[in-house]
């Protein structure tokens, strides 16, 4: 059953010249329930904004997507907010953990605006994760990779039913980024959440059944950073 | 709402230098506002209401109100004397049921000393059923001898017990040069009564009369007493009478027949109107006072304004994370605002501390000077007012850092391009 339908989605931005450039033309992508995908894509290619609109952070020109047949494009902020809070779980490639909370806080944050922000069961996350010791540090406090696996925690805490990472090992050495990915992947699985991931590290990509190629899904022909 | 908390409190935590600042200037604010209303409100309950228990004041043509200070408060300087004839003529007055007379004009080290009868012990009533108690064996003076009796503040302050001996100077002030010859006697130092009197040594009206140096001039001319000579009463005159009436109303009649009718004396009569008038003349030092509180209260807001919003900046990417976990954006808006107020809250309630401690010197201050007591626990409507107010003011400085956190663009922060 199909989780995630992407159809003739376009997104265009304006530069500060006044030229209007599409950053996104994506004809169709869906993602079922419990799915893991990999999507392949270089720095620039519009994947994070494909992301971002996915999440709805960012409001597409046109195009629709549909999450569980509801579609989400033309909902209002408010319910975009709500539908992230509820449904959608985010690892970023920077962590994004906040600074001044400890990382039980940052984890239960994570499901704070959505089913309230259950500490037991953030607490029991970062305990799976290697964590528990670590309850009460705050992010400058913990290694690289003991971040990565709090912001793992902060993107399953909520019980998503579909989890977006955007180059989630991206800042992570081999040894870690594959440990952080058999987690991101084992959890989502655990949680029965649908994982949609970008990437541009062909290992990461490797371990994954289904793989799309941005560039060619893609249409746009120019790209932009957002 | 934990949420909501979770981020309140940890901004304030990381934030702690400015928000401990911001707290101390609204607990100032807060402490100063309280104490300005307090302070007005019970001084004029304290000074127009207190325990007085004359109902009027006949003294020297004049002002009614330096009458009042001077024989009540026992403050400023006498308008002048009033010949005893007219003192003998109210007393005898069947409308009145006391007439106490007063000279005043010299003092022990700045304390205030009073001529009187004794009835002022053994019939006056400053409050209702109360009157004056002597502490230990202490009792009123002989109006023979040179006796004095002391009040508690007086004794307080001057240190003189049952039996000690003093000299009066002459002149209301302490810094008087002249001193008597005639040395007095305490009989007794008397219970505190919290009222003005309890700086006031008491001594028999004869020993003023007699009192070198002093010249009475009842008739017109000067007469200075013999000793051993009984004075003329002719010759003898009185800075004031204090009078209870057997009713009001009685006081509205002399009023007419002496302040209308008559050339020689005043009737500050009632006591708490002539008190309350004088506050009136001055409710525009009480206004300022108001003023430069309010404007304590608008800086204190502008600079929990000011400390909040300096720290938007550098919050921008937290509000963003926050919106990516699905905050809403009235979620972060309503975040700062209730920092905004937390700070004024938690202000508020420090500000009691400053509004005790302001109360208790300024309480400490009147009492000192005046001998009028305040009471600093007594409840008065801006112990809550202000501290509401406060939290409206705290509430509206974080609306302008709130709306810039309202407005933070989540994607353009998370990716780094703001």
């Amino acid at each position: 059953m199909e989780l995630l339908q992407v159809e003739n989605l376009v997104k265009d931005y304006v530069s500060p010249e006044g030229e209007v450039q599409r950053v996104l033309s994506i004809d169709r992508f869906a993602l079922d329930s419990g799915e893991q995908v990999a999507i392949k894509g270089s720095s620039g290619s519009g994947k994070t904004t494909f992301l971002h609109i996915v999440a709805g952070i960012l409001a597409a020109d046109s195009g629709r997507v549909c999450f569980d047949g509801n579609e989400i494009t033309h909902l209002s902020e408010s319910r975009r907010d709500q539908y992230r809070a509820r449904e959608l779980g985010y690892v970023f490639q920077s962590f994004h953990l906040l600074g001044a909370y400890s990382a039980l806080e940052n984890v239960t944050l994570g499901a704070a605006f959505g089913s309230g922000g259950d500490p037991d069961l953030a607490r029991e996350l970062l305990e799976t994760l290697g964590l528990g010791h670590r309850l009460q540090h705050r992010p400058h406090q913990l290694s690289i990779g003991q971040q990565q696996r709090v912001a793992l925690a902060r993107a399953l805490a909520g019980r998503p039913r579909m989890v977006l990472a955007d180059e989630p090992t991206g800042n992570l050495d081999s040894t870690h980024a594959q440990e952080a990915l058999e987690l991101l992947c084992s959890l989502c699985r655990k949680q029965g959440a649908a994982l949609l991931l970008v990437s541009h590290d062909p290992t990461v990509l490797a371990a994954f059944d289904r793989q799309e190629d941005f560039a060619v899904l893609n249409g746009a022909v120019k790209e932009v950073t957002l | 709402m934990r949420a909501l908390l979770l981020i309140v409190r940890r901004s304030l935590r990381k934030h702690a230098l400015s928000t401990t600042v911001t707290v101390v200037s609204a607990a100032l604010a807060s402490g100063l506002v309280m104490a300005v209303f307090a302070v007005a409100a019970q001084s004029r309950a304290a000074f127009a209401g207190g325990p007085v228990g004359f109902d009027a004041v006949l003294g020297a043509r004049g002002s009614a109100t330096q009458l009042v200070l001077n024989t009540v408060f026992h403050l400023e300087t006498s308008p002048g004397n009033i010949p005893w004839t007219l003192y003998k003529e109210v007393s005898e007055d069947n409308t009145v049921e006391l007439a106490i007379p007063y000279a005043v004009g010299d003092n022990y080290r700045g304390l205030r000393i009073v001529g009187t009868t004794s009835e002022i012990f053994t019939r006056f009533e400053y409050i209702k059923g109360q009157k004056f108690k002597f502490v230990g064996h202490g009792e009123p003076f002989d109006e023979t001898l040179r006796q004095a009796v002391v009040g508690s503040e007086a004794a307080r302050i001057s240190g003189l017990k049952r039996g000690d001996t003093f000299q009066p100077s002459h002149g209301v002030s302490e810094f008087s040069a002249v001193q008597h010859d005639e040395r007095y006697v305490v009989s007794g130092v008397l219970e505190a009564t919290n009222s003005p009197s309890d700086r006031v040594i008491w001594i028999p009206i004869e020993g003023i009369f007699r009192m070198g140096g002093h010249i009475l001039r009842g008739t017109g001319e000067d007469f200075e007493a013999e000793a051993g000579a009984t004075i003329p009463d002719e010759h003898k005159e009185v800075s004031a009478v204090m009078l209870k009436f057997k009713s009001q109303i009685h006081g509205l009649r002399m009023e007419n027949r002496i302040n209308r009718q008559g050339k020689v004396a005043t009737l500050a009569w009632p006591i708490a109107n002539v008190v309350a008038q004088l506050f009136e003349r001055l409710g525009w030092v009480n206004r300022i006072l108001e003023l430069v509180a309010y404007l304590v209260v608008v800086v204190a807001g502008g600079g929990l304004l000011s400390s909040i919003y300096n720290t938007m900046n550098e919050r921008r990417r937290e509000f963003a994370i926050l919106r990516a976990l699905g905050a809403r954006r009235r979620t972060v808006f309503s975040a700062i605002v209730l920092e905004a107020t937390t700070i004024s809250a938690l202000g508020s309630l420090l500000g009691y501390l400053v509004y005790a401690a302001i109360m208790v010197v300024a309480a400490s201050i009147i009492r000192e000077r005046t001998g009028v007591v305040l009471d600093t626990l007594e409840w008065h409507s801006a112990l809550v007012q202000t501290p509401v107010a406060m939290l409206v003011v705290g509430a509206i400085a974080g609306i302008l850092p709130a709306r810039k956190a309202y407005a933070t663009d989540v994607a353009s922060t998370l990716s780094g391009n703001l």
